[in-house]
């Protein structure tokens, strides 16, 4: 049995749709001028005078969107192979996105994130296997970055550096298509692209129920490049949203029918998530707390409505607001990475940040990448291995125990020698999760303890001289590097390209 | 303080009531009780108390509303009997408030201009995504004292600077002050970027404005 955790009632899954449909009819959601041909050709009403923009989405429509929407879809790596799968109850894990400040971790101060940190920060991501997919994790603000062109250029380094597929996102409409044109570069064609997509873009409408010009606009392009979106509404409870948790529960999911609704107007069975970064309103900060438990809450009922339509789901957990990498932490980090992998959401966000998303650390990062694993062992269950067991899941001697417990002691009697049994070294691997040096297990030795920063800097410095750069085809690379000179051309500004 | 209307005032705006401060302010002028004594001895303690005990974690932004929204009641009763004796609460500063261009996520500005409007600031509410130019030709317009960029995306950050840097091309600094808000903005940024202040949450940005005012900080809120 595979464990999970429900949050909502049929019943009040029911009740949340029902309510978000009423609000796509009133107050409607307002859209951007790209979406409102596409919408009023649908039949769709547009609201005037005060309400221009508005549109007021029928229910009928919007089932007829759902429907074409794939319920899965897979990412790909470099090598063709897929990697991701978006559906069902898998669960993946990536970096957060577009944190502008690191953290030092010489001072223990935030600076600027330059290209060298998204570098190092793509290298760990790349080297450790709880992590499905890269993200465009940091803006690179050195002098050397082109900023203007920020987007495309955080994927250009990415490409560049890592084989696994992409969570990246635009800043620009016009970022979008040149960043559209590197995917197609890396892949060989558009075609190939759509068929075997490298990356999943974000793309947010602003709380409460506005698809803006810029991400009405975005979804748009995506769907008619058939390149997967990832709908990322982040309502955050009591400040831009309803402060009950239901309630904004039931505008997410109005944001992203919505959403759908433009996206599959554009291409029906372009790939689309059901994704977010909802959060609560803190009351003393303004902010919104990634790492508060009612965050946490609200991302596996999101995710429980989107799972409840049938359609692939994202959410933002594993941050933190602490601004070290301490015990605030890690007590919010790795709890939020049990929660999302027992709510079975396809691809969870969010790694690696501090300060509510505001800044990354690549020791943090390390960290997390225990706590995922460690969430992904904790929703495996509990397993009987008699039944099935995966000829993948034994190493050494095909053991399978016909019992739970009374072959293994009639084995050993009252001996106690159970560390010699063919069965424990057969299924220990399987049994147990074995973490890296960053966790200590260790008894108390002659040499004094570390704590888990210290070690978490030497495992990010182990595993970035264990790296090793993508074998990129030349004329791939000439390819990428073209496109990057064109567009900053186009936004007039130098691009040395350096972080090669 | 001792009088007891002065203090059911202060009550009415730490209480987040507007009816209950309404009806206070109705009494104080039907009572005579001169509208400048009644802000000043009344209703902005309240506001003070409210602010300090938010700063204190005490109340939370919905109570720090509801004092707000109360204080604009009475301050609305008050006002034309203020203007009738010549005697109207002098504002604090004019400040010129926005987000940065491309940010339309208004609720951190909404709050620090309800507090500071709240606290006896005149506030010039430009509303989302503006541009430098729109914030300089208010910022003259009005005689402005201080000019306030909020952003809450790290792509719009950007944004505060252009309007600083707009700021410093018309001649307007360091007459005019430069204010900056918004999640992902910190001290250092606002270091980088030249502005003269930047605060984590509206309670903070009202001392900030206060301080580029000239005002000690301790000093009641509202004067004469």
């Amino acid at each position: 049995m595979r464990p999970r955790i429900q949050l909502l009632s049929p019943e009040l899954v029911g009740r949340i749709l029902h309510e978000a449909f009423e609000l796509l009819m009133s107050p409607g959601v307002r859209v951007g001028s790209a979406a409102i041909e596409l919408l009023r050709s649908a039949g769709v009403e547009i609201g005037v005078a005060a309400n221009a923009g508005v549109a007021r989405i029928p229910e009928s429509l919007v089932r007829k969107c759902l429907a074409s929407a794939p319920r899965d879809f897979h990412l790909y790596n470099r090598q063709g192979e897929k990697a991701v799968h978006y559906g069902g109850d898998d669960v993946h894990f990536d970096p957060g996105s577009c944190c502008v400040q690191v953290l030092d971790p010489d001072t223990l101060e935030a600076r600027p994130s330059e290209t060298r940190d998204l570098v190092r920060i793509v290298h760990v991501t790349e080297m450790l296997p709880e992590f499905a997919a890269q993200s465009t994790a940091v803006v690179c603000s050195d002098k050397d970055a082109p900023s203007a062109i920020g987007d495309l250029y955080r994927l250009f380094i990415v490409l560049q550096h890592s084989d696994k597929p992409v969570v990246t996102g635009s800043f620009s409409a016009a970022g979008l298509q040149g960043m559209i044109d590197l995917l197609v570069a890396d892949s060989g064609s558009p075609e190939k692209l759509r068929q075997q997509p490298r990356a999943v873009f974000d793309v947010c409408p602003s709380p409460p129920l506005n698809w803006s010009e810029f991400g009405s606009h975005n979804l748009l392009d995506l769907a008619r490049a058939g390149v997967p979106a990832e709908i990322v509404s982040m309502p955050l409870a009591g400040g831009t949203a309803p402060v009950t948790l239901a309630g904004s529960v039931t505008q997410h999911a109005a944001e992203v029918l919505a959403g759908i609704t433009l996206h599959q107007l554009a291409r029906p069975g372009s790939p689309i998530v059901w994704g977010g970064a909802p959060a609560i309103f803190d009351m003393r900060t303004g902010g919104a707390p990634m790492g508060a438990v009612e965050t946490a809450m609200l991302n596996m009922a999101c995710t429980e409505v989107g799972k409840h339509l049938g359609l692939p789901t994202h959410g933002y957990l594993v941050a933190t607001d602490s601004k070290f990498v301490d015990a605030q932490a890690g007590a919010e980090s790795a709890r939020s990475a049990m929660l999302g992998a027992l709510a079975g959401i396809n691809m969870i966000s969010g790694a690696g940040m501090l300060e509510s998303l505001a800044c990354f650390s690549v020791e943090k990062l390390v960290i997390d990448a225990e706590s995922i694993a460690s969430a992904y062992r904790l929703a495996r269950g509990i397993e009987v291995r008699n039944d099935e067991v995966r000829s993948d899941e034994v190493r050494g001697d095909d053991v399978r125990p016909q019992t739970l417990a009374t072959a293994m002691f009639a084995q050993t009697g009252l001996s106690g020698e159970f560390l010699q049994l063919k069965e424990t070294r057969a299924l220990f691997r399987q049994e147990q999760h074995l973490p890296s040096p960053v966790i200590d297990r260790s008894a108390r030795g002659s040499e004094p303890p570390t704590d888990v920063f210290t070690r978490a800097r030497t495992r990010v410095d182990n595993l970035v001289s264990k790296y090793r750069k993508p074998a990129l085809p030349e004329d791939v690379l000439r390819k990428l590097q073209a496109i990057v000179n064109r567009e900053a051309d186009r936004a007039g500004v130098a691009a040395e390209l350096p972080g090669k | 303080m001792s009088d007891p209307l002065f203090g059911a005032m202060l009550q009415s705006i730490v209480d987040g009531s507007p009816e209950k401060a309404t009806e206070l302010a109705q009494q104080a002028l039907a009572d005579g009780v001169d509208p400048l004594d009644a802000v000043n001895r009344g209703f902005a303690v309240g506001i003070k108390f409210a602010g300090d005990q938010f700063g204190c974690g005490e109340m939370f932004l919905p109570d720090l509303l509801a004092s707000a929204e109360a204080m604009k009641a009475a301050i609305k009763i008050l006002e034309p009997e203020m203007l009738k004796r010549g005697s109207q609460r002098k504002a604090l500063g004019k400040i010129v408030l926005g987000t940065a261009r491309g940010d339309i996520h208004d609720i951190g500005k909404n709050l620090v201009a309800t507090i500071l409007s709240a606290s006896g600031f005149q506030i010039f509410d430009l509303g989302t995504s503006v541009t430098p130019e729109q914030f300089i030709a208010k910022a003259k317009e009005v005689d402005a004292d201080i000019v306030g960029v909020s952003a809450l995306l790290t792509t719009t950050m950007a944004g505060q600077k252009s309007v600083i840097e707009a700021l410093d091309r018309n001649g307007l600094r360091p007459r005019v002050k430069a204010i900056i808000g918004g999640a992902a903005v910190t001290a250092k940024w606002a270091a980088e970027i030249g502005a003269d202040g930047y605060s984590r949450n509206a309670i903070d940005a009202l001392e900030l404005a206060k301080n580029l005012m000239g005002k000690v900080t301790n000093k009641e809120t509202a004067q004469a």
